[in-house]
This record gives C-alpha cells, sequence and structure tokens, in this order.
C-alpha cells in the first residue's frame, strides 16, 4: 500500500514551484507587492471609504446625497459647467497637437521645441492663472495692444469668466496633450505615407486615408487622459473664473460641500458623481476605438 | 489582361545630382532606361543606389540635373503627380486595410469608380497569384504575400515604370529565389519597364536587361550581365561581379592589350581592362573558378592552403602566399592543409586592373 501511496506522490508531475512558474508567477511577481499595497492604500481604500461614506448622510435616507444632487440646478448644473468646459478644450487641444506634431516630426531640433512647449507643465496651474489674470486683464497688455492697434474701443472680458478658464486649460492641457500625439505620429512608419504618395494620393488624401485610421486609436487614448485632467479643473475655475456662476465645475461643489458646510458625506457623493461621468466619458471614447484598426502602425512584420 | 501599362518611349535621368550632407550623394548620373526594360540598379549600401530610385519616385528632390519622360521634365513634379509604381523594401502596406483594399488604393485615389477597382484588383490578385487572400490584413500574411501584395499594388495603377527597392531583401533565401522568377514573370507578362534596386549581384545577373553598377553615387559601368560579368571596366565592379581574388603587382610590361604583372616576384599575364603604363601599380582580379590547381610555370602562383571546404561537385579552398596575398580557389579534389601548392589561371580569365584613384575606389 505504502509504496502505492509514494508513486501516486511522485506522479503529481511538477512540484507547486514549478507549477506556479508555468503560469507565470515566480519570485519576481513578488516586485508587484509594493505597488499593490501603495495602490490598496492610497487608491483602494480611500475610494472604498468615500464610496461607503457617500451612502451614509447626515440626514435622510441611503440616498440622500444623491437625491439632493440631481434636485437641486445648484449642484447638478456642475456636470454641465465642467464639460462645457473639458470636452471643447480637450478636442481643441487635440486640434492643436495633430498639425504641430505632424511639423515636429519633421524637424531636427526636436527637442529643443519639445522643451519649450512642455515648460508650461512645470509651472503649475496657479502660476499660469496668475499670468493670464495680469496679461488677459482689462489693463493687461493683451487688451492694451489690441486698443493701441485700434482693433477694439474697450477692453475685452476675458477673465473671471468662461474665457479665462478656457485659456488656462488651453495652456496648460496642450502640452501633455501634445507630447502623447507626437509619440502616436512618430509611431506611424513613413513609409507608409510615401507609398501613399507613388500611389497618387495627395497630402489631405495621405492624412485621411493613412494617417488617421491608423492614429485614430491613438487619439483616443489622448483624449481620454487630457479630458481627465480638464475635467477635474480648480484652481484655474477659482482663480480665472466665476466660481459662483458659469465656471462653477464639480471640483468646487465638492470643495464646498467637504469645507463650507463640512458635509463629507456629500462631497463624498459629488466625488462619486464626478467620477462616474468621467468614466462614462472614458469607457464612451474606449469603446469607439473598437470601430478603428488598432493593431501596430508599422508595415506589418517585415 | 487589360492592365495595361501606360507606354512611352525612355526615361532619361540627365546628369542628376543629390546632395545632403556629403553623405549618399548623387554625382551627375545620366541614364536613360528603354520601355520594357528591365533595369537593375547595383551597389554596395551607400552607393546611392536607393537615392536613384527615390529621386525617380519623388520622394527625394534632386538638387542638379533633370529627369524626363519622353519629352516631360518630371523631376519638378511631386510624387503623387508621377503615378509610378513602387515597391518598398518594408513593402509598406497599409495595416489597417485589407489585402483588397491596399491593392485598390492607388486607384480609389484617382476617383475610379468602384466596380472597375473590383475588376481591376481582381486582375491583379490573379497575377500575382493571391485570390483567397484578399480579405485579410496584412499582418495576417506571410512575407512571400505581403510581397505579392505589394507588387499588385504597385501595378494596378498601370504605371509607366515600376521602381521596387530592394524588395527581396526581407525574405528567406528560398522564398527569395520564387519570388525573384516571378518578378520577372510579372514583368514579362505586363511588359513593363522595371528599375530595381539591390545589393546583390546574382539578383541583378538573372533579373536584369542591363545592370548600372553604381558606386559613391557614381555610375561606374552600364551593360548587360553579360557585358558586366565577362568584362567589367573598374576593378570595384570586377569585385561586385565576384572577381574575389585581387593581387596587388608592377606592371612588368604591356602590349597588344595584355599586361604583365610582377606579383610578389611571379610573374601573372592577364587581358588589361584599363590603360596601364609600366612601372604603375596594378590588380589581376580572377574568380575562384579560374584559380585551380596546376602546376609551376606559366600564369601560377606558390602558394599554402589554409581551408578547404566541400561544395558538392567540387571544393573550395583558402590559401595564402609568401607575402600574404590571400587566394580562393576551386579544387576538384580535396587538399591536404597546410600543403603548399600551384595555383594556376588562364590568361585569358585574368583581369587586370589600374589602382583605383584614392576616395573613389
Amino acid at each position: 500500500m505504502e509504496a502505492i501511496a509514494s508513486t501516486a506522490h511522485v506522479d503529481h508531475g511538477p512540484n507547486l514551484r514549478q507549477r506556479l512558474a508555468a503560469k507565470g508567477f515566480d519570485a519576481v511577481t513578488l516586485l508587484v507587492v509594493p505597488a499593490a499595497i501603495f495602490s490598496l492604500l492610497l487608491f483602494v481604500y480611500p475610494f472604498a471609504f468615500g464610496f461607503i461614506l457617500s451612502f451614509e448622510p447626515k440626514s435622510g435616507g441611503w440616498l440622500a446625497n444623491y437625491q439632493r444632487f440631481f434636485s437641486d440646478s445648484y449642484f447638478y448644473d456642475t456636470i454641465a459647467n465642467t464639460l462645457g468646459l473639458s470636452v471643447p478644450v480637450t478636442l481643441l487641444n487635440l486640434l492643436l497637437a495633430v498639425p504641430v506634431s505632424f511639423r515636429v516630426r519633421l524637424m531636427r531640433r526636436q527637442r529643443l521645441l519639445t522643451t519649450i512647449l512642455v515648460l508650461p507643465i512645470t509651472l503649475g496651474t496657479v502660476l499660469v492663472a496668475e499670468g493670464l489674470l495680469n496679461y488677459l486683464g482689462p489693463q493687461g497688455w493683451f487688451n492694451r495692444t489690441l486698443i493701441t492697434l485700434g482693433f477694439i474701443d474697450q477692453p475685452l472680458r476675458l477673465v473671471h469668466n468662461y474665457w479665462g478658464v478656457f485659456a488656462s486649460l488651453v495652456i496648460t492641457g496642450f502640452p501633455f496633450t501634445f507630447l502623447l500625439t507626437l509619440s502616436y505620429v512618430t509611431g506611424i512608419d513613413p513609409a507608409l505615407e510615401q507609398a501613399a504618395a507613388t500611389l497618387g494620393a495627395n497630402a489631405w488624401q495621405r492624412f485621411f486615408h493613412v494617417y488617421l485610421p491608423l492614429l485614430m486609436p491613438g487619439f483616443a487614448i489622448t483624449f481620454c487622459l487630457s479630458f481627465v485632467q480638464a475635467f477635474s479643473v480648480f484652481p484655474s475655475a477659482v482663480l480665472l473664473g466665476e466660481p459662483a456662476g458659469s465656471t462653477r465645475v464639480i471640483s468646487i461643489a465638492a470643495y464646498q460641500a467637504a469645507f463650507e458646510e463640512y458635509d463629507y458625506s456629500m462631497a463624498s457623493s459629488v466625488a462619486m458623481i464626478m467620477g462616474f461621468v468621467q468614466l462614462a466619458i472614458v469607457v464612451l471614447v474606449l469603446a469607439s476605438r473598437g470601430l478603428f484598426y488598432r493593431g501596430p502602425a508599422s508595415g506589418a512584420k517585415g | 489582361m487589360t492592365i495595361a501599362l501606360s507606354q512611352f518611349n525612355e526615361v532619361r535621368l540627365d546628369r542628376v545630382s543629390r546632395e545632403f550632407g556629403a553623405l549618399n550623394a548623387l554625382r551627375d548620373v545620366s541614364l536613360t532606361i528603354q520601355r520594357r526594360e528591365f533595369i537593375a540598379l547595383l551597389g554596395p549600401s551607400g552607393c546611392g543606389k536607393s537615392t536613384t530610385l527615390n529621386c525617380i519616385a519623388g520622394l527625394l528632390p534632386v538638387t542638379g540635373g533633370a529627369i524626363w519622360l519622353d519629352k516631360n521634365r518630371i523631376d519638378t513634379l511631386r510624387p503623387e503627380e508621377r503615378g509610378f509604381g513602387m515597391v518598398f523594401q518594408n513593402y509598406a502596406l497599409f495595416p489597417h486595410l485589407n489585402v483588397r483594399q491596399n491593392i485598390g488604393f492607388g486607384l480609389k485615389m484617382r476617383g475610379i469608380p468602384r466596380a472597375e477597382i473590383d475588376r481591376k484588383v481582381n486582375e491583379a490578385l490573379s497575377l500575382v497569384h493571391l485570390h483567397g487572400q484578399e480579405n485579410k490584413l496584412p499582418g495576417q500574411l506571410s512575407g512571400g504575400q505581403q510581397q505579392r501584395v505589394a507588387i499588385a499594388r504597385a501595378i494596378v495603377i498601370e504605371p509607366p515604370l515600376v521602381l521596387m527597392d530592394e524588395p527581396l531583401s526581407n525574405l528567406d533565401a528560398k522564398l527569395r529565389l520564387e519570388m525573384r522568377a516571378e518578378i520577372r514573370r510579372i514583368h514579362n507578362e505586363l511588359g513593363a519597364t522595371t528599375i530595381y534596386v539591390t545589393h546583390d549581384q546574382d539578383e541583378a545577373l538573372s533579373l536584369a536587361d542591363r545592370i548600372v553598377v553604381l558606386r559613391d553615387g557614381v555610375v561606374r559601368q552600364v551593360g548587360t550581365p553579360k557585358e558586366l560579368y565577362e568584362g567589367p571596366a573598374h576593378l570595384d565592379v570586377a569585385d561586385f561581379m565576384g572577381f574575389r581574388n585581387r593581387l596587388k603587382g608592377n606592371v612588368v610590361a604591356v602590349e597588344n592589350g595584355r599586361a604583365l604583372l610582377d606579383v610578389e616576384g611571379m610573374r601573372i599575364s592577364g587581358v588589361a581592362r584599363e590603360t596601364l603604363s609600366v612601372g604603375s601599380i596594378a590588380y589581376a582580379a580572377i574568380r575562384p573558378d579560374d584559380l585551380v590547381l596546376g602546376e609551376a610555370g606559366g600564369n601560377a602562383l606558390q602558394v599554402r592552403v589554409d581551408t578547404i571546404e566541400y561544395r558538392g561537385r567540387e571544393f573550395v579552398g583558402t590559401a595564402h602566399s609568401e607575402g600574404g596575398l590571400d587566394f580562393v580557389f576551386r579544387a576538384h579534389q580535396p587538399v591536404e592543409l597546410g600543403s603548399t601548392v600551384h595555383l594556376q589561371a588562364d590568361d585569358q580569365r585574368v583581369l587586370v586592373f589600374a589602382e583605383p584613384i584614392k576616395g573613389r575606389k
């Protein structure tokens, strides 16, 4: 009996370690642990905490916060305000980034130009906002120049409204969008454009039939990442916009709930709604990628 | 067959130059290509052969000279206005379009009706034997199939000129031989005019009607494969045509188109291919096939055998002389390594060249 039992044991074949390794788990897998702990402590736990908190309102039933948000236009208008800023800004940034990337792709001094364009990222939103406040203000250079040149009689109102925030989001968002776009554009084999040219495609046809279809998936990712950044706008909406009116974005609503009403539960609900709207847009955009070719953008295997 | 290539009489490159930096420059390349010719541009990498092709295609602007298609100057036209079909080294198939859409791309850009595109694409598909694959994406095809798509895509627009840039260099050896035959078959069936860039002399010799040997951006020799194979005009062309033995020596005598060289004290006689003067340095070039075991005496060299390789019907050996010259030779029987033998060459098969001018070897 014993002999049979021991053979049966041998028949198990490779030991646990080998079996795990065959499935891709080995000692190297342990390197994931710090990142997993980090994300658990700093993302998963706070998120779950906020999620549960949002269903424990100060008064009323467990959905009271959400009912309050969607029945009060002072709250639910913030979704439209935020989308009204972030979607056009993201689209404009993407629209600007594409031609610039196409030009920069051909340049020798790419590094220098890229550095200059990326500078606004390092400056921070607040510095840009303060700068714009002066530059675009009624006594700022921009208006004074236009008046001096005789284009306008009265200074344009460019700050403390929608356009102030818009401008600041373009300035701080563009470099990020541009860098991502540039990496996608340079990832496309230039021989494809040459091939299209020898086949009789003019510049526009080459863009629409070769570049655009190959770039769409990249543009979708770029749109999502840029959009999420713009959607969480806060400092410039307060400093450059009219935080009580047209640029009362959703993060201001969350801030007020948390630090003016001291209603953390309500603030959590607003944050959850904010996250949900972002997620909805991102899922929508990424799902539409399925309509396009998503394989490698070079000339196949080669 | 309704794929009817647009016809013309000749394409003429008139002192075409291309400078970018100092590299890959073309210097005064003049060449006339007749209708239905298969021309191979042959040369080592960096010789300007691809540059020449790109200048003809319009992908690179020329910096001097002109290119003519009959009476029309074309070097000022954009590539999309020239309408030449081009096959790229990495095929450059559109990865997001299937085989049918790839082949039909050029026709679609010309605004040709759908039905006619379909008809022409079908013909192109059968010409390159690709029926049944038309709905696959390039990534799902093998290298050879991708190559066929690239060729079909270039010829379906009925170009007066088909340009091929090392189209076989990404294929394995067996497929390369197969596709080589295919390319020549398609060329013949269509009555096409083809310019084919390669660094492989076997490809050039077997495919082309005429070969243009380029080096450092300069045309070194133009001729039929036979002319180039048997009578290379310069040492570097000979190098490319398989004259692997080059023996440096001094010219002892020149007479009736023949030259006598002193190579390390041994006398070698051969056909003078360039103007030689007595006392100058010259090179005797001999193919391994023409260098065989022999006796001491006329046109023989004493060498020590280094290696011997079995090649089926015969043996190929390497050897060196006392003075350090290296030799590659042919033998019918194995030779003992390290033994001293005499290698002999028929003096009709030895070509003698002047020393190449420095910087333009």
